[in-house]
């Protein structure tokens, strides 16, 4: 099982007959949903990420802190290549999905998004309706089952359905801020991936819908891996099991969420927290 | 507020006055140029207008009133009218018309307009402007019979329903818009489904795929310098190219359908059509580009970031949303290309069309053409036809802006935030 595959088999099923064994290892023997190797970001110049070492432990919540232009929404994209959008971004380095280099060449970065999704900053569903909005992904990548059940399941999955059931076929726009925040998650979860990129999905929306999305990510996580870009300590302490903070481009360091807040090891780590700057 | 400004506060001198003044002054510059515009516009539309309606001083070859006793010819019976023409009319006429069809199966309009043909042939011996009409109208009654004593002096609308449903003829009271109506819908047909899909899909290469490296900067740099060209340019292209060059195609001789006898002639809707197509191009390309433009990237990043690839990112996501954008730009486009004169005068217009054209291997003529040649007719007369056409040329224009509103304001109702 590879990302290289012409088949868009999903990792965690069996794979063709020869690779059976391999599959069986590199998806049992590896608690890591994605480990980022010697990973550099560059734009032009400027250099965003430096030498980031990081390992997201599967089925758990990972959050990313650190102040406003460390490097940590630069980082997160590269785990499913999106940084590739933006022109002069270069990246080296490795991120691993499944024992495999996401940025060797043969991968094709449509595939690595179809397993890694993101849930971005801003609510920026489709400009269709919300039935469309959780469907076309699931369409787009060769779907063959129940559409309607898939779209019920992917809105239950994000707390969304009991709000929208009656409003399937109204344009997206009409729902809050809030509730399209957790149609965009509904259609990440609609391809059922295995990892769900957040980048601050709550920094634009009011506190009772932040709060509706924090407690979902409890139940995302039986699911899914989660790695959460917060600027919001509170935040990364309420959901997240284990947090990274980064700074400068700096992964400084990264640990259970509990232990990194209380015995923080690096000084730059504890002036943090405790508010000193940032 | 106390009389005495706290002197922490001090070292300002606001000179209200002085800047509302100023302000005053541009403000009335500004109304100033804007009335201009309005003046202008209204100017050039009185002007059409004057010369589209007014008196007509008619004289006929027989006097219809001798003709029928004094009694209406409308309202004279079939066999009357039969009777009047086989009276009148000249042998050999009545024997080339009973061969193209039986007399007496023809019809009563039918029949008064063959009259009005072969019997009074009424023509045009004095045509006045709206403004003298109007307003100097004894004037116009007392010079008009004593200059035209069997004349008949009626109020004429140039712009009439037979106007733009006549066919093109030598005489002006009979003659129409309509195979020019005919010739810009099929040239402007060709342009469009030419240009619109090219147009749209080099935006969208140079929007959604291209890098910004030499190859493609050279190709932008090109679309902005060919939106410049001037248009005479493109119809010494289209020469060049569509008419001469490719003779046999735009004369749909290889296709074995050319019109008789003109195989080798590429002055056909085809030629023409092309040659606006690439006049159209770079404005389509680059108002299309504008379109893609004011897509927000958030809406690419989020299909991408389902596993989509770009062709079903633009296909499904950015197109839909631009949609009603790129229908403005390409109305914006559909009505330079209508009121082009010179490239096609370049390509070959047909200076008089014996037929409508039938396809888009017919020779062509255009509004904008026919209204070029009767202005450049010494007769009084065609400079009022002139103007109906202008008129018919504006109320097309009109038309497909009101269908560019419309298609956008769909779009728009779609929720697409374009
Ligand atoms: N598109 C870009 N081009 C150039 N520099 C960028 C771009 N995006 C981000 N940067 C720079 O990279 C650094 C990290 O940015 P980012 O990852 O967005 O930080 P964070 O998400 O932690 O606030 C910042 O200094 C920012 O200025
Ligand atoms: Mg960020």
């Amino acid at each position: 099982m590879t990302l290289t595959e012409r088949r868009p088999l999903p990792p965690d099923t069996a794979a063709a007959p020869g690779q059976a064994e391999e599959t069986a290892t590199d998806t049992q023997a590896s608690p890591w949903a994605i480990e980022a190797q010697k990973l550099n970001i560059q734009y032009g110049d400027f250099h965003a990420v430096k030498n980031l070492d990081l390992r997201v432990p599967r089925n758990r919540v990972m959050a990313m802190i650190g102040p406003s232009g460390c490097g940590k929404s630069t980082a997160l994209r590269a785990f499913n290549r999106m940084n590739e959008l933006i022109p002069g971004a270069r990246a080296d380095g490795k991120v691993l999905f499944h024992g495999q280099d996401i940025y060797s060449p043969g991968v094709d970065p449509a595939r690595v998004r179809r397993w890694i999704g993101m849930v971005f900053q801003k609510p920026n569903p489709f400009p269709k309706s919300v039935y469309e909005n959780v469907a076309w992904g699931a369409r787009i990548n060769g779907y063959k089952g129940d559409m309607d059940e898939l779209v019920e399941n992917s809105l239950r999955q994000s707390a969304l359905w009991d709000e929208v059931k009656d409003k399937l076929k109204d344009s997206a726009y009409a729902l809050s801020g809030g509730q399209q925040q957790r149609l965009c998650i509904a259609r990440a979860v609609a391809l059922k991936p295995e990892v769900l990129l957040m980048d601050e999905p709550t920094s634009a929306l009011d506190p009772v819908s932040t709060a509706k999305i924090e407690s979902l990510l409890a139940e995302l996580k039986t699911r899914y891996t989660i790695v959460i870009v917060t600027h919001n300590m509170q935040q990364a302490g309420r959901v997240s099991d284990r947090t990274a903070f980064m700074l400068l481009g700096d992964l400084v360091e990264e640990g259970d969420t509990r232990e990194l807040f209380l015995n923080p090891r690096d000084e730059r780590t504890e002036n943090y927290i405790s508010g000193r700057f940032g | 507020m106390s009389g005495r400004p706290d002197p922490s506060r001090a070292g300002f001198d606001d000179r209200l006055d002085e800047r509302k003044a100023k302000a005053g002054r541009w403000k009335a510059a500004f109304l100033a140029a804007a009335s201009l515009a309005v003046v202008s516009l209204a100017v050039l539309v009185l002007s059409i207008v004057d010369d589209a309606f007014g008196y007509v001083v008619i004289r006929y070859a027989v006097n219809p009133a001798e003709l029928t006793d004094g009694r209406e010819l409308a309202e004279l019976t079939d066999g009357e009218l039969l009777e009047l023409l086989q009276a009148q009319a000249p042998a050999r006429r009545l024997r080339a018309l009973e061969r193209e069809a039986p007399l007496a199966g023809r019809g009563h309009d039918e029949l008064l307009s063959l009259i009005e043909a072969e019997i009074l042939k009424p023509e045009i011996a004095a045509a006045y402007s709206l403004a003298e009409s109007l307003f100097d109208k004894r004037r116009i009654v007392e010079e008009s019979k004593a200059e035209f004593p069997d004349g008949y002096l009626s109020f004429r609308s140039w712009l009439s329903p037979s106007f733009l449903g006549s066919s093109l003829n030598a005489k002006p009271l009979s003659t129409g818009v309509l195979t020019a109506i005919k010739g810009t819908f099929l040239t402007i047909l060709v342009a469009m489904a030419t240009a619109l899909p090219l147009g749209v899909a080099a935006a969208v290469w140079l929007e959604e795929y291209a890098r910004d490296n030499w190859l493609n900067r050279l190709i932008q740099a090109s679309i902005y310098n060919l939106a410049g060209v001037p248009s005479i340019v493109y119809g010494m292209l289209g020469l060049a190219v569509f008419v001469r060059l490719l003779a046999p195609l735009s004369s749909g001789a290889v296709f074995g359908l050319a019109a008789e006898g003109m195989e080798a002639n590429g002055r056909t809707v085809l030629a023409a059509g092309l040659t606006l197509a690439l006049l159209v191009l770079p404005v389509i390309v680059i108002s299309t580009q504008e379109a893609l433009k004011a897509i927000p990237s958030t809406l690419r990043a989020s299909s991408l970031a389902l596993g989509a690839t770009r062709w079903q990112t633009v296909w499904h996501h950015v197109l839909p949303a631009s949609a009603g954008r790129v229908m403005t730009g390409a109305v914006l486009a559909l009505s330079r290309a209508i009121g082009e004169t010179a490239p096609l005068v370049v390509v070959g217009a047909s200076t008089f069309l014996t037929q409508d054209p039938t396809g888009i291997f017919s020779p062509f003529t255009t509004l904008p053409i026919q209204i070029y040649q009767w202005t450049s007719r010494p007769q009084p007369e065609f400079r009022h036809l002139a103007a109906a056409a202008i008129i018919t040329l504006l109320g097309l224009m009109l038309i497909l802006n009101a269908f560019a509103i419309v298609a956008r304001q769909k779009a728009r109702a779609k929720g697409n935030p374009s």
